[in-house]
């Protein structure tokens, strides 16, 4: 039996609500508040734009961009013409109550219901998980457009005050086109740069992190839209550029952090716009007028459809990959309209549009239209189509490593040819970007870390938490691989794996002083500060002690385990406690740790020095910290250049991110110890994860 | 650029290679050939951007293996003329849209071979570890500073990932000896890789100078 949710998109739940509570407050008597302009496009549209352009796939959308862009910009401007004058042409024969609006007003009306909205095509797509290419395009072209509809309502309106309009005029106009994309481009990458420079300043005070991301991309948008530039392309522009090097210079916190704000703030705005919507069309005074609401509803319609025939023809002879049918029916039936239309409406002055209500009708007919009507059928036209659908690959080492192969093959083929091609100029721009930008951008060691190396870090980091959040070892099932590092390379020493026996008196020792230990520092977490976490001592002993378990890595088990492991097992109490333990504030390794048997085993090499441990290494492996990281460092890390400074928590710092000592040290933790407060409850569901 | 006509020297290839795009090959050729009938590993070294190209021994080595020439012997020529330089060049051709399933597998199989055989460098039909290994730090070359560890155990991490992919279940005893071109084409499932293995045509006036 299908739900609710699987046949109505949230978006349309949203505007009934909307209709509901706006129905309610007028019934009381009260006047229901509409979506003023100024609070849609200053609060409540940045957050959605922002999450927009900062997650922005950037790879199918550069690769697609030539077809974005005709897309959005021819595209938009067939709309807004066609759909202008076929509408003044409806008013001149609609008859006395539509004979005076002229060509100008009708114009205008055209380039404000003509914009698709990336509001409502994100609300809508985001459910249907679509492929991405089809996904890109729309997406792209909703975002694209705003410049075209930033020039056209400007224009329009600034010409309906005139007496008369010249050539002069028109071509300025054309010009302002290029002024208003590029320039906000421009506003956008300046902040964008601007704050990735402040990121790398930032390892002393990583709690501020997120807000230099939010205030610079904010400050960018509202400059764009003070000089009337695009703010949607400044943003997206600002969030793309900043995103490559402030992610290499803040910590993995603050990445959350971001990443989840983002994602609070989008879905809060998001569930606004659409309630206010629906609120705002009981609220509105309306003139409905029939022939005037039912041609632009079926004009819109046809010159979509129209526009997204025409203009694939003629991409398609440039394209590689090919449009097919199917995909330009998906494109056309997603040109969804939504808040933005509705608000550039509200904006419109009564003085000289008289006709205001009935344009804003108009509008509200038609977003009400494609979101209701399209936004719910599209699902099952995907499935009946049998549109190809997102698929779920996961990113992994091998894929990287051929993906990059492939771009290098490619460069050096086109060199060959002496054709200097897309791959050419990507190369180009990649090597600039690694001779200087990233110089500039990125604090220290990580500046010169090729993005084989980067990836392959973020995926082991991504994975170790996985991992660690799934409860250690005991929680992986059965159906992990058993590929080990013997299987592939058989010439390694054979592992002697020593287990030491521990008596159950020592067990039971080292059990209770684990528990005690963390007893206590729970007890000393409760009291800090955000001083604290600038300099902790105890994050920095367990760096070191983390950097000496370097050499204990056993790299096959962790290997295996975590390249399989499901994502998000979360149901015991170990849960809390692993959250803990994946803190490395929540350990004091120093004290009696020489009871702790350490279980080293010599990773896959066979000329290492420091070959199979045993428990007599383990005095020194805990107790006296040696205050340098060991010079031969076995395993997947760079040598670590730079100590980490305190006040890191940061897990990029190579040698830090040690899961097996995290499993290990939660192993014997998850012993019944005593129940620890749940202090953390479950942990954040990201929004469409 | 579409399915047109083809001159007679082209009867291996496709007719998605058009009469102007093997004019503008012949006359690359010429160039690099110093208007000599043949091409020898050497000329190659007079095209400037290859220089930073990391993976660059291996695309020239690519360009003198026997096996892509589609010739029956193994090895590398010693030098090759126009005709095998077409061929190399056809493994870089776009894909059409008339093509039928069959085709398009075939399709498909002849670029991932021409890969396949570019990362198997001892010509023995698997990918070994070494192999692997060797590929990574070609990869990575361009980063003077980086240890050969880190290229190593990506390689490894790597070989793991495709075997259990590829083999799935592992007893601890067994070994996996290398990928195979059938592994190869498992791994490659994921990436379409017609759309993305072609090197597009269409400034046939941009011809770089050799200096």
């Amino acid at each position: 039996i299908p739900s609710v949710s699987n046949i109505v998109p949230e978006s349309c739940l949203l505007i009934v609500v909307g209709l509901l509570v706006g129905g309610l407050i007028k019934g009381v008597g009260e006047k229901p508040p509409i979506l003023k302009s100024d609070i849609f496009f200053l609060f409540l549209l940045p957050p959605i734009i922002l999450d927009a352009g900062y997650f922005l796939p950037l790879r199918p959308f550069t690769e697609n961009l030539g077809t974005i862009l005709i897309f959005a910009v021819v595209g938009t401007l067939w709309n807004a013409f066609f759909l202008g004058g076929l509408m003044y042409a409806v008013c001149q024969l609609g008859g006395p109550g539509l004979n005076h609006i002229g060509l100008l007003a009708n114009l205008l009306f055209g380039s404000i219901i003509s914009a698709v909205d990336p509001v409502a095509v994100l609300a809508v797509f985001e459910e249907i998980h679509i492929n991405e290419l089809l996904h890109i395009l729309v997406f792209g072209e909703s975002l694209l457009n705003d410049a075209v509809t930033v020039v056209l309502y400007h224009l329009f309106e600034e010409f309906a005050s005139f007496e008369q309009v010249t050539i002069l005029d028109i071509i300025l106009g054309f010009l302002s086109f290029f002024v208003v994309s590029l320039g906000g481009v421009l506003v956008g990458v300046i902040y964008g740069l601007i704050a990735a420079f402040t990121s790398r300043f930032t390892s002393h005070i990583r709690v501020i992190e997120p807000l230099f991301v939010f205030l610079y991309s904010y400050m960018a948008y509202l400059s764009a839209e003070l000089f009337h530039l695009s703010g949607i392309m400044a943003l997206i522009a600002a969030g793309v550029v900043m995103r490559p090097y402030v992610e290499a210079n803040i910590s993995h916190k603050s990445h959350t952090t971001i990443k989840y704000f983002l994602k609070m703030w989008s879905s809060v705005s998001e569930t606004l716009i659409f309630i206010f919507l629906g609120v705002s069309t009981v609220a509105g005074h309306h003139y409905w007028n029939w022939t005037f609401v039912i041609s632009t509803l079926f004009f819109c319609l046809i010159a979509r459809v129209l526009g997204v025939l025409v203009l694939t023809w003629f991409i398609n002879k440039f394209r590689i990959v090919k449009l097919t049918p199917k995909d330009q029916f998906i494109i056309a039936y997603g040109g969804l309209r939504g808040a933005i239309a509705f608000s550039l409406g509200y904006l419109l002055d009564y003085k000289h549009f008289g006709m205001r209500d009935m344009f804003l009708t108009a509008i509200i007919t038609v977003i009400f239209f494609t979101v209701f009507v399209q936004g719910m059928t599209i699902r099952p036209l995907v499935d009946l189509l049998a549109v190809k659908k997102k698929q779920e690959t996961k990113r992994s080492i091998n894929e990287e490593i051929h993906t990059q192969f492939l771009d290098h093959l490619l460069t050096g083929i086109e060199d060959i040819c002496g054709h200097y091609g897309h791959h050419h100029w990507k190369d180009k721009l990649n090597r600039f970007n690694k001779k200087y930008v990233k110089k500039c951008l990125i604090a220290g060691e990580r500046s010169k870390e090729p993005q084989l190396i980067a990836f392959y870090h973020k995926m082991e980091m991504k994975q170790a938490i996985e991992l660690v959040e799934s409860g250690g070892i005991g929680k992986i099932p059965s159906a992990v691989s058993t590929v080990s590092i013997q299987n592939i390379n058989p010439q390694t020493l054979p592992l002697e794996r020593v287990l030491p026996a521990l008596s159950k008196d020592k067990e039971e020792e080292i059990r209770k002083i684990l528990r005690t230990n963390l007893q206590k520092t729970r007890q000393r977490l409760r009291s800090y500060n955000r001083h604290t976490l600038v300099a902790d001592p105890y994050e920095e002993a367990w760096n070191q002690m983390l950097l000496r378990r370097q050499k204990a890595r056993q790299l096959e088990q962790k290997m295996n385990n975590y390249l399989t492991v499901p994502v998000h097992r979360l149901d015991s109490p170990t849960m809390s406690r692993a959250r803990i333990g994946s803190d490395p504030l929540a350990y004091e390794p120093k004290e009696d740790s020489e009871n702790l048997p350490i279980i080293t085993i010599d990773p896959a090499s066979p000329q290492s020095p420091e070959s199979v441990d045993l428990m007599s290494e383990e005095p020194k492996g805990c107790s006296g910290l040696p205050p340098s990281p060991e010079e031969d460092e076995e395993g997947l890390v760079m040598r670590v250049k730079e100590p980490s400074s305190p006040g890191t928590d940061d897990v990029f710092t190579p040698g830090t991110s040690d899961s097996p000592s995290n499993q290990r040290m939660l192993r014997c933790l998850s012993d019944p110890g005593p129940r620890p407060e749940p202090e953390e409850g479950e942990p954040f569901i990201p929004k469409g994860q | 650029q579409g399915p047109r006509g083809s001159a007679p020297v082209t009867a291996l290839l496709s007719p998605a290679v058009t009469s102007e795009q093997i004019e503008h090959l012949h006359r690359r050729f010429k160039q690099l050939s110093q208007d000599q009938l043949t091409i020898r590993k050497e000329n190659f070294d007079s095209i400037p951007d290859l220089e930073f190209n990391p993976i660059r021994g291996k695309i020239v080595h690519a360009f003198f293996d026997k096996r892509n020439l589609r010739q029956e012997s193994d090895g590398l020529a010693d030098e090759i003329n126009f005709e095998d330089f077409l061929t190399i060049m056809s493994y870089f051709r776009p894909i059409e849209m008339n093509m039928d399933e069959e085709q398009l597998d075939r399709f498909r199989k002849e670029k991932l071979k021409f890969l396949f055989h570019m990362y198997d460098s001892d010509h023995d039909g698997k990918i070994t570890l070494q192999e692997y290994r060797n590929v990574v730090e070609e990869l990575l070359s361009g980063n003077p500073h980086l240890e050969k560890e880190s290229a190593r155990s990506i390689a490894d991490g790597a070989m793991m990932e495709a075997a259990s992919i590829c083999v799935g279940q592992m007893g601890p005893d067994q070994v996996y000896e290398g990928i195979t071109f059938e592994d190869f084409l498992k791994m490659w499932q994921g990436i379409d890789i017609e759309t993305k293995m072609h090197v597009r045509f269409l400034n046939v006036d941009t011809i770089a100078h050799c200096y």
